[in-house]
């Protein structure tokens, strides 16, 4: 089994949150060096082949692009192009062609170690399969009769296809298996690697010998299963891994730094304390820093999950992964890479998993229980044949072998790895990616669910809540200013409101709001101070009009399918617990929408940490679903933990899960899913197992033959791939 | 008997012809992209000749 493997497979992916925050060395170089640009994009819309041509057309046509491919299993395209092109350039062109396109970081994306690995196993596996097909063709001549000078030579034939072959594609286990001996424990490997060069030694000492039982065919069929066994098993990490690479290249971390009065683009790593950084609306800040010019509103929920917008202005401190809103900013850097205030929360991750206990996945504990078990079986029946024949080495080492051939674990090395394929692709449909190996068992042992609230059961975008009880020229009014703004506020009045009034004058003033001349006196739409209103507890703009002022409140718009997610998992019996970071009333306010009762508001990102770690002290098995740097602590806590994809990168690498659309109610399948993938696990071991109470007594009393072994094995491999794709 | 001495030899030569392609396509990355090469032969762009 993969297993050693798989562990540090995930340690790589989410031991290490700080460097999805911050660029690496080699990432700095590419970015800084863009002599020759290579220039990745994502594709999500593409499907069919005229989206192929389409595609590479356009894109062929751009002056300076030597060469563009489309990849369509992995939706990208990799153009080869001169250094002045350039990805803003060629999304405009695909754009006119009605394709959607995104900048991918290549230097994100180095999935040819990964690919390398991939063939690697493939050409083994393929190897194998040839010589699985030939030395079975000639052991059926064996298995029907074919006496004395007839079977030697088919033995020795097939000893000349299958010696090579399982010194070749035996390769990844023997290594495995070493590398578990020298660490001085028995992993699934070894009595693999001890089965394949065991059966293969004794089979040429009895060919040479004219022996009957030659085991060519087992050592073969053994090394092809498990080897299909450890292929799928790669598969489906390589491609959780890629999809997840993908996600995390979509941010190109780029900042606009003033030099000498002139906003150049740079990469933020290149970016130091003392800069002068402009950050437009609608960006997110790259750096900690001080305003120095201009006034806004930013978003904090990320990193705090308030919902309200905060006012920023001259000397306002803002963090990096706080959004801008309404009006540009320029500020002078403060803190820039590992000491931002974002780089500082990954470090509460590093601490979280450090306390994270170790999981053991079933299939260790399963090989943990039976690699002792099987050779002590073999060496049990090696020592009593020699007692009971007085000695007689070759029939006791031949029992010995037989045992080992029959006991391995072929359906063990096929269980696991069939029924994750199986579940992570069923999921993958359902647009949740699996990011690690075991996820799926902790998923299945879940009894306590803790959710954030913003940007996780709701979609951080307002809503307006008390339309209907304001008059109707008021809301018209306010439509018609807020038709002129892109503040979030201000686009959902504008987008829920029927009719607009006409408004002259309109004039943004960023930070506080927008005003204008309507039927000759001056209305302003905007912050409470501002309007000359009292400010209300929950999220709300104001309109001040001829001297009064109407409030417009706004929730939380809730995520498609959060309804039914808590609602199925409440069904199923799972204790629900709302933690949020935003103010009482609206946190309040959701957990009454959704009939959550554990609620708490207000929650530091160090006191989210706490509860889960309390929860698990208690001896609860949480799953945390959040998205944004505050929860990362939490999510790297939890027992098994999911992120939406709009989450920050951080809080991505730090969930095992990551839930690709906007809806929610995937998760509630994802449970009974995993659930019925480790029922359906542990059925596997119960089949494999069955076929070894059955066939060992009979290797043991040495009435195993070749053909037996070569029964039970193949027949195991089936019914437990069988078994697997049961998942519904 | 003596056929076996003609028939063996030819069972492995056609197995090992089938490694063979099956290696080459693998050396050629003709397992990278199986949804765009299955489109792709629909495209009627590169049908009067080949593309260069």
């Amino acid at each position: 089994m993969a297993l050693a493997e798989s562990l540090d497979e995930a340690n790589r992916l989410s031991a290490c949150p700080a460097c999805a925050v911050v660029p690496s060395a080699e990432r700095l170089a590419a970015m800084a060096a863009p002599a020759e640009a290579r220039i990745m994009l994502s594709l999500p819309m593409a499907h069919c082949a005229t989206c192929i041509s389409t595609v590479e057309g356009a894109l062929g046509a751009v002056p300076g692009v030597r060469s563009a491919r489309v990849n369509l299993t992995r939706k990208r395209v990799s153009v080869d192009a001169a250094p002045e092109v350039t990805a803003a350039g060629l999304i405009a062109v695909l754009k006119a062609e009605g394709q959607e396109a995104h900048e991918l970081d290549p230097g994100l994306l180095s999935t040819t170690e990964t690919d390398r690995q991939g063939r690697d196993l493939l050409m083994r596996l393929g190897v194998a399969f040839f010589s699985m097909m030939n030395v079975m063709l000639l052991s059926v001549a064996v298995w029907s009769g074919a006496e004395a000078a007839t079977r030697d030579m088919f033995h020795w034939i097939s000893a000349a296809i299958a010696l090579p072959t399982v010194i070749f594609a035996g390769q990844p286990f023997f290594k495995s298996a070493w590398a578990s001996l020298r660490a001085g424990r028995l992993g699934m490997d070894v009595p693999i690697s001890l089965a394949l060069i065991l059966a293969s030694s004794i089979s040429v000492y009895e060919t040479m010998m004219s022996g009957h039982h030659a085991y060519f065919d087992a050592a073969v069929m053994l090394a092809f299963f498990l080897l299909l066994g450890r292929y799928l098993d790669h598969r489906t990490r390589a491609v959780a891994r890629s999809a997840a690479e993908e996600l995390a290249a979509l941010e190109v971390p780029r900042a606009w730094v003033m030099v000498d009065g002139v906003e150049v683009e740079r990469a933020i790593s290149a970016v130091v304390a003392g800069d002068t950084v402009v950050v437009r609306p609608g960006g997110r800040m790259p750096v900690d820093g001080v305003v120095t010019l201009g006034a806004s509103e930013v978003d904090r929920s990320l990193l705090t999950g308030e919902s309200l917008p905060v006012f920023a202005g001259v000397g306002t401190v803002v963090s990096a992964g706080e959004v801008n809103l309404t009006g540009p900013l320029t500020l002078r850097v403060t803190a820039a890479g590992k000491d931002s205030s974002l780089h500082r929360m990954a470090d509460l991750v590093a601490v979280a998993e450090g306390a994270k206990t170790r999981y053991t996945s079933l299939a260790d504990r399963a090989a943990k229980l039976y690699s002792p078990l099987v050779h002590i079986l073999s060496f049990s029946a090696f020592g009593y044949w020699m007692w009971a024949t007085g000695g007689d080495v070759r029939y006791a080492i031949n029992i010995s072998a037989a045992v080992l051939i029959i006991t391995c674990p072929c359906a063990l090395g096929l269980a696991v790895p069939a029924v994750v394929t199986s579940a992570s692709g069923r999921l993958f449909r359902k647009g949740l990616l699996i990011k690690n190996g075991t996820a799926l068992e902790r998923l299945a042992a879940v009894d306590t669910v803790v959710f954030d609230k913003t940007g996780t059961l709701t979609m951080g975008a307002p809503e307006v809540t008390n339309l209907g009880a304001l008059p109707a020229d008021v809301v018209a009014v306010a439509a018609g200013l807020a038709a002129g703004s892109s503040h979030p506020l201000a686009r959902a009045l504008a987008g829920v409101a029927g009719v607009r009034a006409a408004v002259s004058d309109v004039r943004e003033v960023p930070g506080y709001g927008i005003e204008g001349m309507w039927q000759g006196q001056r209305v302003r739409l905007g912050r409470a101070e501002w309007c000359g209103a009292e400010p209300l507890a929950v999220t709300a703009t104001y309109l001040s009009l001829g001297g009064t002022v109407h409030a417009f409140t706004f929730a939380d718009a809730l995520r498609p399918g959060a309804e039914v997610a808590v609602a199925a998992l409440r069904a199923d019996g799972r204790r629900i617990i709302l933690l949020s970071g935003d103010a009482v009333g609206a946190v309040a306010e959701l957990a009454a929408r959704l009939g959550i009762e554990e609620w708490s508001a207000g929650v530091l990102p160090a006191d989210k940490v706490a509860r889960v770690a309390a929860l698990s002290a208690e001896g609860r098995r949480v799953l945390m679903v959040g998205d944004g740097l505050n929860d990362t602590g939490a999510l790297a806590a939890a027992h098994v933990s999911i992120s939406p994809a709009s989450a920050l990168d951080a809080a991505r690498v730090a969930s095992d899960i990551v839930l690709l659309g906007q809806d929610m109610a995937p998760i509630a399948d994802a449970v009974r899913i995993s659930r019925q993938a480790v029922r359906r696990m542990v059925e596997n071991f119960i089949i494999s197992g069955g076929y070894n109470v059955i066939a060992v007594p009979l290797a043991l009393m040495g009435a195993a033959t070749p053909l037996a072994a070569a029964l039970a094995m193949s027949l195991s491999s089936i019914s437990v791939s069988l078994n697997a794709m049961r998942l519904k | 008997m003596e056929i076996l001495a003609i028939l063996i030899p030819v069972s492995l030569f056609l197995g090992g012809v089938g490694l063979a392609a099956f290696f080459w396509a693998m050396k050629t990355k003709q397992f990278d992209d199986p949804d765009g090469d299955a489109n792709r032969i629909l495209t009627k762009e590169w049908d009067d000749r080949p593309k260069p």
